[in-house]
């Protein structure tokens, strides 16, 4: 199969997700005997992706690409698959790629499966993983099209890098766009500036009621700081004021599946794991033995946030040289 | 190719009592190659405009249900499950509820699926929506169900249609922006908040790390995130009176579908953890372990 990777870009260089992205295509592309091509839609550097072994790589251009416009990015990833011949075109399940992947699935008649964490070719048919019903049953999905749309959910796909690393040949590509491609335009964007986001990172630290008030998540932030993680929310404590909405993890809140998920003072409600359930290594602090969030939890420690949270954060600053 | 349509709004406009106020203004000159398209549009000087908003509610099992495995392997057993609306859904209700409040107009609300789905309608109405439509579907597939919808719109042509932010039982997020390409119209997704001004809007939508203000104009298809409105709840007496209203049911088009389940299964059970005490030894060995075992930190 003839695969194209959309590689996504932030301020001139790819994004993480871009290296899971390649894995992924490359994983497929194996299995089904083919080829990668990445697509890079404006300006980037993309000689980090040789690392990943990518080789072959298309750059789009064009004025109307500028806006940030889902419905432009779609029209021209189309024109690529289609210029390119790809059987299958792979997108990140970011909040971009999410946007755009529908649309371009309705562009080539392609069926899609979205947000997938695993993928197998069965009988010469793509076959996509994918968790359901929050994380609580998984979803085998054929895509009986010809032509076939894969979102990867982010961090699930680990960036492997090549044995040699690939020199990126870059082509250019001019998509024939009009003014009626681009509909909804980005006019600004906002970034929480110094802060990590639970959607991308790494190691999420998360606080839940049990720390009592918000004047006591410095506890949860100096252990987050320490390791380089972002921090995370219960509902309760959102809901409560404590904390600001972009923090929820949860079914309400965001998914999340970093490689290391540490909850403190989080009792473990259905809600909350459907939205952490898949992070590599769970870490639970609780007062209370039988708390849910124990039954996930790869290490528990059942005692006082209150004690615990400075003492890990110690322990911790003597392995981690940040 | 899809053609652009006519809002329905004008006719609203002539019986409104502001009749006389009305500045008739072309605002939309769609420029597709094939055709050139008018949106005509009408502003009361000062005065809101009305509004047809179309709004797709779906049905879900109720977010503490234990999943069980059907004996097909390829859904839910559906025994002794609770179906509610999808929570996302409550939002894009509230909001087209709204729009109305604000604007005038009409809000419909459309359904597709099995025949206990009609249960979301029955709410939908009961918080007093104009219209109630439902498509009796039992595809799983997503281009299906937005095809269905896509239908509905380009019968009804409405100026805004809003949808929950994802369905929290296939979690595709995909209905919308196909609802919106079907019908070539601009999308906005995971909207926390949503401006509305004659047939410009302004959303903020969720990213990684922030948020990114959009702007589009009407007709649009809006997704909505958790916060950007508080749903009303509907009142017993309504809750009532929802009960003989009518539904409108619809039969569902012919889309083949583009995907096909072939299995279901749970996600392979953990493990039991190594749980530990609090002692500074206990802690210590945790940390050693989350280095040297797992390899995380
Ligand atoms: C439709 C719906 C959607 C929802 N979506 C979400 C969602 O997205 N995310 C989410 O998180 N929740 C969600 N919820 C809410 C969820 O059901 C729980 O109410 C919530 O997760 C509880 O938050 P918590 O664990 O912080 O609080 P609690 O359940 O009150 O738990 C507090 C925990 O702290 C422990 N504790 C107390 N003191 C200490 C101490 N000193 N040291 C250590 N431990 C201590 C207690 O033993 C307890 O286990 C949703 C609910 C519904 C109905
Ligand atoms: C394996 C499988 C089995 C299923 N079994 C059943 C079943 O037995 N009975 C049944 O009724 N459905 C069934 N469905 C359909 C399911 O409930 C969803 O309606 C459908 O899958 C679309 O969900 P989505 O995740 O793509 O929606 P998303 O794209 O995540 O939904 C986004 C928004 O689109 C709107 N929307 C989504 N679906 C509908 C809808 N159906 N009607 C109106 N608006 C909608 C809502 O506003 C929703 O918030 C099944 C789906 C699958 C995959």
């Amino acid at each position: 199969m003839k695969i194209l990777a959309y590689l996504e870009t932030l301020d001139g260089a790819l994004k993480k997700t871009a290296f899971e992205t390649i894995t992924a295509a490359q994983t497929l592309a194996k299995q089904s005997g083919g080829s990668v091509v990445g697509l890079v839609i404006g300006s980037a550097d993309t000689t980090q992706a040789g690392v990943y072994g990518l080789a072959d790589c298309l750059v789009a251009k064009h004025a109307h690409l500028e806006k940030q416009s889902t419905s432009a990015f779609a029209e021209t990833i189309a024109q690529a698959a289609k210029a390119e011949n790809a059987d299958v075109v792979i997108l990140p399940a970011s909040s971009t790629g999410k946007e755009i992947a529908p649309r371009l699935a309705v562009k080539l008649e392609a069926g899609l499966a979205p947000d997938t964490v695993a993928h197998e070719i069965a009988g010469g048919d793509l076959v996509a993983t994918r968790p359901v019903y929050a994380g609580k049953a998984r979803l085998k999905v054929k895509i009986t099209t010809a032509k076939k749309v894969v979102t990867i959910r982010p961090n699930v796909f680990t960036a492997k890098k090549a044995d040699a690393a690939a020199t990126v040949a870059n082509r250019d590509f001019a998509p024939n766009l009009s003014d009626s491609h681009v509909k909804a335009t980005v006019t600004s964007v906002s970034r929480n500036t110094g802060k990590l986001d639970v959607a991308e990172a790494d190691i999420i630290v998360s606080g839940g009621r049990g720390l009592k008030g918000p004047e006591n998540f410095h506890l949860v932030e100096s252990l987050a700081g320490t390791l380089g993680a972002a921090v995370g929310a219960s509902r309760a404590v959102v809901d409560a004021g404590w904390r600001p909405h972009g923090e929820q993890v949860g079914q309400t809140g965001k998914t999340v599946s970093p490689t290391l998920y540490i909850a403190a003072g989080i009792s473990g409600a259905i809600q909350h794991l459907a939205g952490m359930s898949s992070s590599k290594v769970i870490v639970a602090i609780n007062k209370d033995k039988d708390a849910p969030i124990f039954q996930i939890a790869d290490y528990g420690i059942v005692g006082d946030a209150f004690e615990v949270l400075p003492k890990l954060t110690e322990k911790v600053k003597s392995v981690v040289h940040r | 190719m899809q053609t652009k349509y006519f809002a329905s709004c004008e006719i609203l406009c002539l019986h409104s009592i502001f009749f006389c106020n009305f500045v008739f203004s072309t605002v939309y000159i769609s420029t597709t190659e094939t055709t050139l398209h008018y949106y005509l549009f009408h502003t009361f000087s000062g005065e809101p405009f009305s509004m047809n908003i179309l709004v797709g509610l779906s049905q879900v099992p109720d977010t503490t249900t234990k999943i069980v495995i059907g004996a097909d392997s390829k859904a839910i057993d559906s025994k002794g499950v609770k179906y509610i609306m999808n929570p996302y859904d409550e939002f894009a209700l509230e909001e087209a509820l709204r729009l109305k409040e604000k604007n005038g107009g009409t809000v419909t609300a459309v359904t597709v699926g099995g025949d206990t789905a009609k249960d979301v309608l029955r709410t939908a109405l009961a918080l007093q929506v104009d219209k109630a439509i439902f498509i009796k579907s039992d595809s799983a597939d997503s281009f299906v169900i937005a095809s269905n919808l896509a239908a509905v719109a380009q019968e009804s042509k409405p100026d805004v249609i809003l949808f929950g932010r994802q369905s929290i039982d296939y979690d595709s997020f995909q209905v919308a922006p196909m609802v919106a390409e079907l019908l070539d119209l601009p999308s906005v997704t995971m909207t926390s908040k949503l401006e509305i001004n004659g047939t410009s809007l302004t959303a903020e939508r969720d990213i990684e790390g922030g948020k990114e203000t959009v702007s589009a104009s009407l007709p649009a298809v809006i997704s909505a995130q958790k916060g950007l409105n508080e749903p009303r709840y509907p009142k017993l007496p309504d809750i009532m009176k929802a009960k003989s209203k009518p539904i409108e049911e619809r039969a569902a088009t012919a889309t083949a579908a583009r995907t096909e389940v072939v299995g279901m299964e749970l996600p392979a059970a953990k493990g039991k953890g190594k749980i530990f005490g609090d002692s500074d030894g206990d802690i210590s060995e945790l940390v050693k372990l989350l280095h040297e075992e797992a390899k995380v930190i």
